[in-house]
């Protein structure tokens, strides 16, 4: 399946869930947000939230800034 | 000496001033002038991560947590819906309340968009937000601001990066005369010590800045400078400054000069 991740179309595992996935890129889950089609996760839901096909989905963390 | 602490949303902050983290040559001197700054709070924006780089090293890992309190910005966002969704992600990634709200409605200048403003204000507000208005130095729009709930103002003293220092005084000064319940704290354009002494001297709450500390050659010796400077210029406003006056006032006594 394929999900918008980031702005950018990403091949997915179906049903993978939002921890997985953050886990399959090697990005630690304690430090970023999460928004699934618009909605902010609880990082407590990354691991039972669920992906479908055609869903978007934005990983954010802190960066420099003023 | 103590200058009394500022607070926010009823947390008190040992450092009147609050410093950026954007910028810096590296993380490691970031670290050092914030740490040199004594700075108690910083900002940071949120980005979206970026997946080309596995595991890369965090700005998270260069800052005190439990010394500092992460203030997340809506830097970037033009409208008030892309900055309330900012402002959301910010709180998730942080846990934390607090956000140094920015609406922007001019790309050159960086002014904000008084109107998206106060329409984020008063949704953030709403949803238990800590809100604190990155504005013009506008005093009707600041009254607004605090109405609609905001835990601070933060005028500009001048454009945001520019240095310039501040460029209104006077509006500074009417803004603190009549915003009395919620900190004033003072929001871009500081490029020097002395800017930062102004700021204070007219008796501004805090102030913020990233390009003056970040942007100098030596960061961490800028830093300490400003801390410096806020410090003096908070005590010298606590303390009262003589009035101008036009001709001199002899120091030293009149009476047995010897002729």
């Amino acid at each position: 399946m394929t999900i918008i991740l980031n702005g950018e179309d990403r091949e997915a595992a179906p049903d993978i869930t939002v921890l997985a996935l953050l886990e399959s890129l090697g990005v630690a889950p304690g430090r970023v947000a999460v928004e699934l089609n618009g909605d902010v996760l609880r990082r407590a839901d990354f691991v039972r939230s669920t992906l479908r096909d055609g869903d978007r989905v934005e990983f954010v963390q802190f960066v420099g800034g003023g | 000496m103590q200058t009394g602490t500022l607070t926010i949303a009823g947390r008190s902050y040992p450092s009147r001033l609050i410093v950026g983290t954007g910028k810096y040559p590296d993380f490691d001197v970031m670290r050092r002038a914030i740490e040199a700054s004594g700075a108690s709070m910083v900002t940071v924006a949120v980005r979206r991560v970026d997946l080309s780089r596995r595991g890369g090293e965090s700005l998270l890992d260069y800052i005190d947590s439990a010394r500092i309190t992460l203030l997340p910005n809506t830097a970037g966002c033009f409208t008030a819906e892309e900055a309330v969704r900012t402002a959301r992600l910010g709180r998730e990634a942080g846990l934390s309340d607090l956000v140094k709200l920015e609406v922007i409605g001019d790309e050159r200048t960086l002014f904000p968009d008084n109107e998206g403003l106060l329409l984020a204000t008063r949704i953030l507000v709403k949803e238990g937000f800590a809100v604190l208005p990155y504005t013009n130095d506008d005093l009707v729009v600041a009254k607004r601001l605090r109405d609609a709930g905001a835990a601070a103002v933060m005028p500009l003293a001048a454009p945001i990066g520019s240095g310039l220092g501040i460029q209104n005084p006077a509006n500074l000064r009417i803004l603190l005369e009549e915003i009395r319940d919620v900190p004033v704290i003072v929001d871009a354009g500081v490029g020097t010590a002395s800017d930062a002494a102004i700021v204070m001297e007219t008796g501004a709450d805090g102030v913020l800045m990233n390009t003056g500390i970040a942007g100098a050659d030596d960061p961490v010796k800028m830093a300490r400078a400003m801390r410096l400077a806020v410090e003096a210029g908070r005590l010298a406003f606590e303390a009262g400054r003589i009035p101008k006056k036009l001709h001199a006032r002899a120091s030293s006594p009149l009476q047995g000069i010897v002729r």
